[in-house]
Order: structure tokens, then sequence, then C-alpha cells
């Protein structure tokens, strides 16, 4: 029987518990959060730090609070491990109250990792890592596996790293480590405080993706706290837009925030780019592509001409003989190079190719390398047009 | 300064062409003080017994004081006054403070090299304390340290130079005031140095003992600072 499936609290909300404490699961278990009308004031202050916050995680989704600074982001996020207590309302985890469960021992079931890391420098790594696992009893071998598995996870040599000390790694490898140790419990949820705040844009992009690709498997429920609205549309499945007096501006995902911002502040945040970042976030297969109108080396193009002008396109696709698009053929009869798109290309870069490209249309091939369709500037402008009105 | 020189210079060639001599001379004799270690060993040991009891009583003290300061903060000012004025008064005047209370004998000794050493100690440990990474508590605490695991496991590790730097500057010092103990009848190596102080060899024995002394414990504790902190010197550009 797993301890942290079953919180100190009353086992009466045991119906909307997602985790799955007994019997192999495909993924590890993860937490709802819910954030139920929360408010924090600081005694001796005439302005509350979170006023009225309520907000929903569904289990094993990343929210992301972001908002400029003194939003009160990192006070929300410090309320749900009650490492700052609530002047009012209440968090629920998995249904029940962390009111009801001592601090340390709540703690103990979540994961916590922050900007500065706070590795123990008197640590080695591996002892830094089995922080939680002996605060909870673990046995030794259990802790050495788990130890050897997470450095492997974090993509690090257990052999060379496990018995270094703190000081004796780089930046990147530290922030590794400090993710490493918030996971070593296998905690429903995570909470992070700009976990890749203190290192360069290069590193901190790797380390994103890395936590992606980690993300992808473990499917933790995950409070994700940065100022930076770019690095929130890439981490987030939900983002919550705070501003200041820790007042939810928006909680929405990150498209949804891009192409409606609830408001000024939401769209002043978010910048002036932000049909570009959506951008970033889509795929082309998500666009209504048109029609290719192809024709065979040799046809007649009357015909094929008449089909292009119906699905609103300058020119017919020349194909080869395996079906395979090789260029636009101009009413001169003379060819033009034509951009070859992948389904998953990323819309941004999709755009990019557009714009560079000499007809600004491009063909989307499936895998047999046939043309799916036909992907314009116009196909792109519908489609965030479509999620403007929502 | 330069008739002293002489005078061992004198006494060095003396001793070479008439040994017995050396002793009347008040020279610097070697092999009297050979021939006489003995009845140093008793006196050294007192010294010894002297030192190291006072700091495990004031180290214990001490640090008592500062764990309860260390999460009452309030309390770190009033205590550094009070040990402060501990630390000012004259050893040799609060030997003969304590004569009347405590009567003559190690205890009274003890008292006053004991309190000589807390605010040495409290200052350090104190020091150490708040020189741990703030990041270190809060991420300690954040992963669901009680306060008392927290202190035990995070805070006094990452203490221990800081501490260990006030212990030798306690050891040291208490090896030096101890040399007075014999003002309370507490003996150590004042005792054999007082009894007598005219007699050059026997200044320079007692006197080097206690040098060497103050030296040994100053390299153990370096010696078990290294052990005890095995991360402090693990420390390169990765």
């Amino acid at each position: 029987m797993d301890r942290s499936s079953a919180p100190g609290g009353p086992l009466l909300v045991n119906s909307t518990n997602t985790a799955q404490p007994e019997g192999p699961s495909p993924h590890p278990k993860a937490a709802t959060l819910e954030l139920r009308h929360v408010s924090k004031r600081y005694p001796g202050t005439d302005r509350p730090a979170i006023t009225d916050l309520s907000l929903e995680v569904p289990a094993g989704d990343i929210c992301v609070l972001v908002g400029p600074s003194g939003c009160g982001k990192t006070t929300a996020m410090r309320l749900v491990n009650r490492m700052i207590e609530l002047s009012g309302g209440d968090i629920l985890l998995d249904g029940s109250s962390i009111r009801e469960r001592r601090p340390a021992e709540l703690r103990r079931h979540i994961g916590y990792a922050i900007q500065q890391i706070g590795l123990f420098p008197h640590q080695t790594v591996a002892d830094n890592i089995a922080t939680v696992p002996r605060l909870l009893g673990w046995d030794k071998d259990r802790i050495r596996a788990r130890v050897d598995e997470l450095i492997a996870l974090i993509g690090l040599d257990p052999e060379l790293v496990r018995r270094r000390y703190p000081g004796q790694l780089s930046g990147g490898q530290a922030q590794r480590v400090g993710v490493a140790r918030a996971l070593a419990a296998d905690p429903p949820l995570l909470l992070m405080d700009e976990p890749f705040g203190a290192i360069d844009p290069i590193n901190r992009m790797n380390l994103q993706n890395e936590f992606l690709r980690l993300q992808n498997e473990l499917r933790k429920t995950v409070v994700f706290v940065t100022h930076d609205i770019d690095e929130a549309i890439k981490m987030g499945d939900r983002i919550a837009v705070l501003k200041e007096g820790g007042v939810l501006a928006q909680y929405a995902p990150p498209a949804e925030l891009l192409m409606r911002p609830a408001d000024e502040f939401v769209a002043g945040f978010v910048g002036a780019d932000a049909a570009l970042k959506r951008l970033a976030l889509g795929r082309v297969s998500e666009v209504k592509l048109r029609p290719a109108p192809e024709i065979r080396d040799g046809e007649p193009p009357a015909a094929a001409r008449e089909r292009a002008r119906d699905a609103g396109l300058p020119y017919p696709l020349l194909v080869d003989e395996a079906g395979r698009p090789s260029a636009w053929l101009r009413d001169g009869g003379e060819q033009a190079p034509v951009l070859h798109l992948a389904p998953d290309e990323v819309l941004r870069n999709a755009l990019d190719g557009l714009l560079r490209s000499e007809v600004q249309y491009a063909a989307v091939l499936n895998g047999d390398g046939r043309a799916r369709g036909v992907l314009s500037v116009g196909a792109i402008h519908d489609f965030l047009a479509s999620e403007e009105q929502g | 300064m330069i008739t002293i020189l002489a005078q061992a210079g004198g006494s060095f060639f003396r001793h070479r062409s008439n040994k017995p001599s050396c002793v009347e001379d008040n020279g610097i004799c070697p092999s009297w003080a050979i021939h006489h270690l003995d009845r140093y060993w008793p006196r050294l040991w007192e010294h010894v017994q002297l030192v190291l009891i006072s700091t495990v009583i004031g180290f214990a003290i001490a640090f008592a004081l500062a764990l309860l300061a260390h999460r009452r903060r309030w309390l770190v000012p009033p205590i550094t006054n009070v040990t402060g004025i501990l630390y000012t008064i004259p050893s040799v005047a609060a030997f003969f403070l304590l004569l009347p209370i405590t009567g003559r004998g190690t205890l009274t000794a003890v008292i006053a090299l004991a309190s000589y050493t807390l605010l040495i100690f409290f200052r350090n440990i104190i020091d150490g304390l708040d020189g741990v990474p703030a990041e270190a508590v809060d991420a300690g605490r954040g992963m669901g340290f009680t306060d008392r695991q927290l202190l035990w496991r995070v805070e006094l590790p990452l203490a221990i130079p800081t501490i260990l730097a006030g212990l030798r500057i306690a050891l040291t010092t208490t090896v030096g005031l101890a040399a007075l103990a014999f003002f309370a009848g507490a003996g150590g190596l004042g005792e054999a140095l007082n009894s007598q102080k005219e007699f050059q060899t026997n200044v320079i024995v007692a006197g080097g003992m206690c040098v060497v002394l103050a030296a040994v414990l100053d390299a153990s504790v370096l010696l078990g600072q290294r052990l005890l902190t095995p991360w402090s010197k693990a420390r390169s550009p990765a």
C-alpha cells in the first residue's frame, strides 16, 4: 500500500483519486490539484499577495504559473506544500485538503525543485538524490537502485557521478541532479520554481527539452513557476497568468492564451508576436490544406490549370511517375521549385519556408512521398483566424 | 637581550667544559631537562585535563545557547553581550573572584577557563549556522525535513568548518590561559613554571610543553576537520 495515495485526511474521496495504488500501471501515479478561492495576506501589509485564486490542474498536466515579478507566482506555488500557510481558501490534492496533513509529511510526497537548486554541498550526488527516500524509510537496496535509475534517467553516468559532491558538478549537471532529487520518491505532484532559471540559454533549452521528454514518460502533475512567457508556452499544458496581488488574469492552454488573451494585461504579457508564438506550437497537420492540383508530365495542362484556379492556387503541381510533387508548372510552361513539408513540421518553420520560397505555396507530403495537400500563407491565416474566434 | 644571549653563550661553553656548573649558572641545560622530565609529566597531564574539560564544558554550554538562539534570533545580542563580558574579565581576576565561592582547586579553574571559551564558541556556531546556504535550507524544508532533521543533517554539518575554526582558537587560547590556573591552585604547567621561575631551563621546558600542546591540539582539530568535511576540498571546475 502506497502511503502517498492514501493521504492523512479522511478516505472519502477515493472516487476522484486517479492514482492506482495497487497493481502495475502503465504510468506512475499523478495527482489532481485544485486551488479553491486561495488567498494569502501577510501580516502588516495592506495588499494581499494572493487574491481569490482558483484553478484546477488535471492529473499529469504541467501547469505553468507565469507573471511579472511580484505577482505572487512563487507564493502560490509554495502554498501548495505549505512552505507558506494559507490565509483563506483551500488546496486539494487528489480531493483531500492539504490543511489536514502535517507539513513535513505532506512535503515528502510532493517533489520540490528550486532555481538555486539547493543541493546539499556536504553530500554526494547519490546522498542528495536519496534524501526523500531516506525520510520515507526505504531500505538501502531499494534506495541504491532508485538513485542509479534516476542518474541514468537524467542522462548522466551513475558510475561517474554517484560519488561526486555538488561542488564538482557543472551548472547543468547540478540542475539535472536537482530534478532527479525532486523525482526520487516518485511523487504524484512536482513543484518547480524557475528550475532552469540560472543557466545559459543553450543549456536551458536542452534542460527544457529533456524535462519534456521525461514528462512524456512520467506524466506527473507539475506546477511550474517562471517569469518567462516563452518558457511558459513551451512547457505548459495550461498556463495561469497572474498579475500583481496574485490575481488570476487568465488560465488557459498556451494556444488559447496566445490567440484569445482575456484582457490587455495578458495581451501585453504574451507580447506583440503572439501569432508567431502560436505557430511555434502548431504542426502543419493542424491546418486545413487545399487539394493539390496534380498534373503528370506530358498531360495537357488546361484541365489542371482549371482545378488549380478552383482551389485558389496559381499553378498546377507537376508530379513524377510515382506521384511525388516535383515542381510548379508556370503559365508559360517553365517550372518553379516546390517546397516539400512533412505534416509534423512546426508551423512557424513552415511559414518561414513559405515566405522564402519562390512560389509561396508548399506541398505537404505523406509518408509515401505523395502530396496530401497544399499549404499557403492564406491557409495559415485562416487557421489563426478560426482560433481567434474560438 | 644581548646580555641574556651572552649569558647563554657563556653558559654553553662552560657547560661543555664543566657539566655540573650549567644548572648552578642558570644556563640552558638539555641534559638536565632530559633527566628531570618525569617531574613535568604530572603537570602536563593536569594541563591537558584542564584544557580539555574546560573546552568540552564551554562548548556544551555555548552549543546549547547557540541552538536556542538559532531559532530565536532576538537572543543573539544578549548572549553575545554576556559572554563578551565574561571574555573581557582578566583570567587571574576571575580566579580570585571565584576563590571564595568554589575554593582552591580544579573546579575554580575550569569554571573560569570554560567561561572564556563561551564567546568564541557561541559566535562561531552562530556564524557557521548563518553561513549555511539559504537554498539548501529551503530545499531541505521543501523536501520534508523537520526542523530538527534539518538542523542535524544539513545545517550543523555545513557549519562544521566554522565551528572547528572556533574550536582551534578556543583550544589554543585555553592552553595559554591554563598556565595561570596555578593561581587557583589547579596545578598545570604554570605550577611547574612558577615553582622555579628563575631557572631558565625549567621555564623553557614548561613553556615549551605549552607550545607543543597547543600545536598538537590544533593539528588534531585540523586533521579531524579533513576527515569530517571531505566535501570542502572536493572542488573542481567541471
